[in-house]
C-alpha cells in the first residue's frame, strides 16, 4: 500500500517524564467503550489531567506553553500494559507524530509502527537535556529525523535508535503492512495447510 | 546445537519474508472480543476486505459484560452497542462466536484453554495483551493492536521481528501458601516491569514440572507485567493430560498425531537461550505489591520502600509517585494496610483451581465488616464447575457475591468498579492508576487465598496466618 514516507517529523515537543507510563493512563478503559477510535485524542491522559470533579489539574498536556506540540517525550518502558490501541490512536488524534523515549514497551512500539508513529529511544542524559530545553523555551523546533535517526533542536542534537525494520518502513511509506501481507496469501495459506488447519 | 520451542515455532510460522526485513508470521488461531475488535472490521470493510480464514478466529465477550445482569440489553448503552457489534460482525463473517447464551462464554484467556482452542506449537494472537497466558501449553501467544488484528483477519498473518529467548528456571520447593501467583510476582519483582522487553520468556525448572495447567497459566499470564510479550512452558504429559477431550482438541488417531507433534516442538536440551536467569523457589514467598507498577512488590513480610532506598534518582521519583498515589506510609509493614474491596477472579486467577483452594480456607470465616468481596468466574464453564461443587454456596456464606463470567474489577469496564479511593485486595494483573474503574482507586496485587485471608481480616494478611495454609489439599 502507497503511503506517504516519513522521514522526519518537527514541531514543537511536550516532555511528560516518569517511567513505566501504561497504556491505562494513557487512556483509561472507560472511554475504551466506543466501536471507533473517533474522538479519543480528548480523553488522552484524562485520569492524569483531570481532578475527579472534572477540573484540570497541574500537567503537561494542560500547560499552556505546550499546546500544540506534536512530539511527545517520556522516560523508560513508555505504553507498558494493555495491548489497547486506542492509547497510539489518542495520541495521534490529539495531535502527536512521534515520541522519543528513554524505552518502549513492545506492543505499543508495534501498534505505531502499523499507524506510522516513529518511536525512537535516547538516552536518559539526551532527554533531559531536551526536556530541560523545552522547559526553558516550549517553542523550540525539534525535528525527529527517522532516517538519520537523530534528534535535532535548537543548536543541539543527539543520536537515538529506532529498529531498522520500523526505520525501513517509515522512511520507505510501507509502514501499513496490509498491502505486502495480502500478496503473500497464497504462502499463508500453504504454511497453514503444513500445519493441518487448511 | 539443538532448537528451543521459541525457535521452532517461529521457523514453522515464518510465512514469507517481507520488504522492511521483517517476517510475514502465520497466525494459526486467532481469538477476539468486543473491545480491540470492532475497529478492526471497521478498517476491513472500508478496505473492502474479507476475514481469509473465518474458521481460524474465535470470539467471546468479556471485558464490558455486567457480572450480575444476565439479560440483554445491558444497562449500559455503550456497552450493549459493543456486544451488538460483535455478535453482527461474528455473524457477518463467518466467525465462531461464545455468545451469552452459549453456555462457554468468558474471559477469552480461560476460553481458549477449556475448549481446546489453545493448542503447543502452536501461534496465538489476541488483541488482549495477556494472551500470553495460552503459553502454558507451548503456544507462542502474544497481544496486538487493533491494526494488528485487522492484519490477521484479512491475511491470517502479520507482521513480526522476532525475539530473544531468556530462560527462567524455578527450582526446589515451594513453600506452603506460597503458590504460581507468588512465583510471577516474584519474578516480576526481581527482573522489573520493563525487564522483559525484546525477550519470549521460557519458564521451566521442576517447580514447573509439578504445576497443574492452571498454574502454569497464570505465571504465563502475567509475563507481559514483565515486559515479555509472550511467555511458554514446554508441553508435556501435564499438557496433553488436559487437553485430551477437549472440543476442539483432535480426536482418535489425530491425537495420537497431534502429541507427537506437540512433543517434538519442546525445546532441545542443547537449545541456545540468549540469557538464562535462576529462581531458588524457597526465595519466594507468598507476594504483594505496594505501588503502581506490578513490579513493586514485597513479601507479605516486607515494608513499604521509602524514597532513601532507591538506587537510583529515577527509581527515587517512581516510589514517590507511587507512595503518593497509594497513601501508603513509607517504611511500614505492608501487612496490616486496610482494605475495601477484594476481588478473585481475571484472566490470572479466575479458574477452577483458584476458586475451589480459596473455598478451601474461607469455609467457616466471613469476609470483615466494610469490606466489598466479590468472587468472579473465569468463563461460565468455570461457573458452571465451581457451582456443581457448590463452592458458590462457600464464597455466599463468607459474604462474598458470587458473580458471572467476565473481565469485571480486573480494569472495571463493567459496573465492577472500585469508588473513589478504595483500596482492593485483587489476585487480578495490574496495579496501574485507576486500573479498577476510580481515577483514585488503589490496588494491592496477591494471590486469590492472599485476598481472601485480607478479605476475612480487613487488611493485607499473611494467608499462612489467617489460615491453616500448607495442610495437604482436600480431594
Amino acid at each position: 500500500m502507497a503511503l506517504d514516507p516519513i522521514k522526519q517529523v518537527s514541531g514543537r515537543a511536550v516532555p511528560v517524564p516518569g517511567s513505566d507510563i501504561d497504556t491505562d493512563r494513557i487512556i483509561p478503559a472507560r472511554f475504551m467503550k466506543c466501536v471507533t477510535f473517533d474522538g479519543l485524542g480528548e480523553y488522552l491522559f484524562f485520569d492524569a489531567r483531570h481532578e475527579e470533579d472534572g477540573t484540570p489539574k497541574e500537567h503537561p498536556l494542560n500547560d499552556e506553553r505546550f499546546q500544540g506540540a506534536s512530539i511527545f517525550v517520556s522516560g523508560v518502558n513508555f505504553g507498558c500494559g494493555s495491548s489497547r490501541e486506542h492509547a497510539p490512536q489518542a495520541l495521534y488524534r490529539a495531535g502527536f507524530r512521534a515520541v522519543i523515549a528513554e524505552s518502549f514497551a513492545e506492543i505499543f512500539f508495534g501498534n505505531c509502527a502499523t499507524l506510522g508513529i516513529p518511536c525512537v529511544t535516547g538516552t536518559s542524559e539526551d532527554i533531559a537535556a531536551l526536556s530541560q530545553a523545552l522547559d526553558a523555551d516550549p517553542g523550540l523546533d525539534v525535528t525527529v529525523d527517522v532516517e538519520k535517526a537523530r534528534v535535532f533542536y535548537g543548536d543541539q542534537q543527539f543520536p537515538v535508535h529506532i529498529p531498522e525494520t520500523a526505520q525501513d518502513a517509515l522512511v520507505s511509506g510501507r509502514w501499513d503492512p496490509i498491502g505486502e501481507l495480502l500478496e503473500n496469501s497464497d504462502k499463508v495459506d500453504a504454511c497453514l495447510a503444513r500445519h493441518g488447519l487448511a | 546445537m539443538g532448537k528451543s520451542l521459541y525457535e521452532k515455532v517461529w521457523e514453522s510460522h515464518a510465512a514469507a519474508q517481507l520488504s522492511n526485513g521483517q517476517t510475514q508470521l502465520l497466525i494459526d488461531t486467532h481469538l477476539i472480543h468486543e473491545v480491540t475488535s470492532p475497529q478492526a472490521f471497521g478498517m476491513l470493510r472500508d478496505l473492502g476486505l474479507k476475514v481469509r480464514h473465518p474458521e481460524r478466529t474465535f470470539a467471546t465477550v468479556d471485558h464490558i459484560v455486567p457480572t450480575d445482569q444476565f439479560e440483554e440489553p445491558f444497562s449500559d448503552p455503550l456497552a450493549d452497542a459493543m456486544i451488538k457489534e460483535l455478535r453482527k460482525n461474528a455473524q457477518e463473517f463467518g466467525i465462531t462466536y461464545f455468545d451469552l447464551k452459549s453456555g462457554k462464554q468468558g474471559i477469552v484467556h480461560v476460553v481458549g484453554p477449556e475448549q481446546g482452542i489453545t493448542q503447543p506449537g502452536t501461534t496465538i494472537a489476541c488483541g488482549d495483551s495477556h494472551t500470553a497466558t495460552h503459553g502454558a501449553f507451548g503456544a507462542i501467544a502474544f497481544g496486538i493492536g487493533t491494526t494488528q488484528v485487522r492484519d490477521v483477519l484479512a491475511s491470517q498473518s502479520m507482521a513480526m521481528s522476532k525475539l530473544k529467548v531468556r530462560r527462567i528456571t524455578v527450582s526446589g520447593d515451594l513453600g506452603p501458601g506460597v503458590y504460581a501467583k507468588d512465583v510471577i510476582l516474584h519474578i516480576i519483582a526481581q527482573l522489573g516491569a520493563k525487564g522483559g522487553i525484546g525477550y519470549a520468556y521460557e519458564f521451566g525448572g521442576d517447580v514447573f514440572d509439578r504445576f497443574t495447567m492452571e498454574e502454569r497459566m497464570t505465571v504465563c499470564n502475567m509475563t507481559i507485567e514483565g515486559g515479555a510479550r509472550c511467555g511458554y512452558v514446554n508441553p508435556d504429559e501435564t499438557t496433553f493430560a488436559y487437553l485430551k477431550g477437549k472440543p476442539y482438541c483432535p480426536q482418535g488417531d489425530d491425537w495420537d498425531n497431534a502429541v507427537a507433534a506437540w512433543k517434538a516442538v519442546a525445546s532441545d536440551a542443547d537449545c541456545h537461550y540468549d540469557d538464562v536467569v535462576e529462581i531458588r523457589a524457597e526465595d519466594i514467598a507468598p507476594s504483594v505489591t505496594w505501588g503502581v507498577s506490578p513490579d513493586q512488590g514485597v513479601p507479605i513480610s516486607g515494608h513499604i520502600p521509602r524514597v532513601e532506598d532507591a538506587s537510583t534518582p529515577a527509581e527515587k521519583v517512581s516510589i514517590q509517585e507511587a507512595l503518593d498515589y497509594m497513601k501508603l506510609e513509607p517504611g511500614a509493614p505492608i501487612k496490616g494496610t486496610p482494605i475495601d474491596v477484594a476481588f478473585v477472579g481475571s484472566c490470572t486467577n479466575g479458574r477452577l483451581s483458584d476458586f475451589r483452594e480459596v473455598a478451601r480456607y474461607l469455609k467457616g470465616h466471613h469476609v470483615a465488616e466494610g469490606v466489598k468481596a466479590i468472587a468472579v468466574p473465569g468463563s461460565q464453564v468455570v461457573a458452571a464447575l465451581c457451582e456443581k461443587e457448590g463452592l458458590d454456596e462457600i464464597f455466599r456464606e463468607a459474604g462474598f457475591e458470587w458473580r458471572g463470567a467476565g473481565c469485571s474489577m480486573c480494569l472495571a469496564m463493567n459496573p465492577d468498579k472500585l469508588i473513589g479511593d478504595q483500596l482492593c485486595a485483587s489476585s487480578s494483573n495490574r496495579n496501574f492508576k485507576g486500573r479498577q474503574g476510580s481515577p483514585i482507586g488503589r490496588t494491592i496485587l496477591m494471590s486469590p487465598v492472599m485476598v481472601a485471608a485480607a478479605a476475612v481480616r480487613g487488611s493485607v494478611s499473611d494467608a499462612r496466618e489467617v489460615f491453616e495454609v500448607g495442610t495437604p489439599a482436600a480431594v
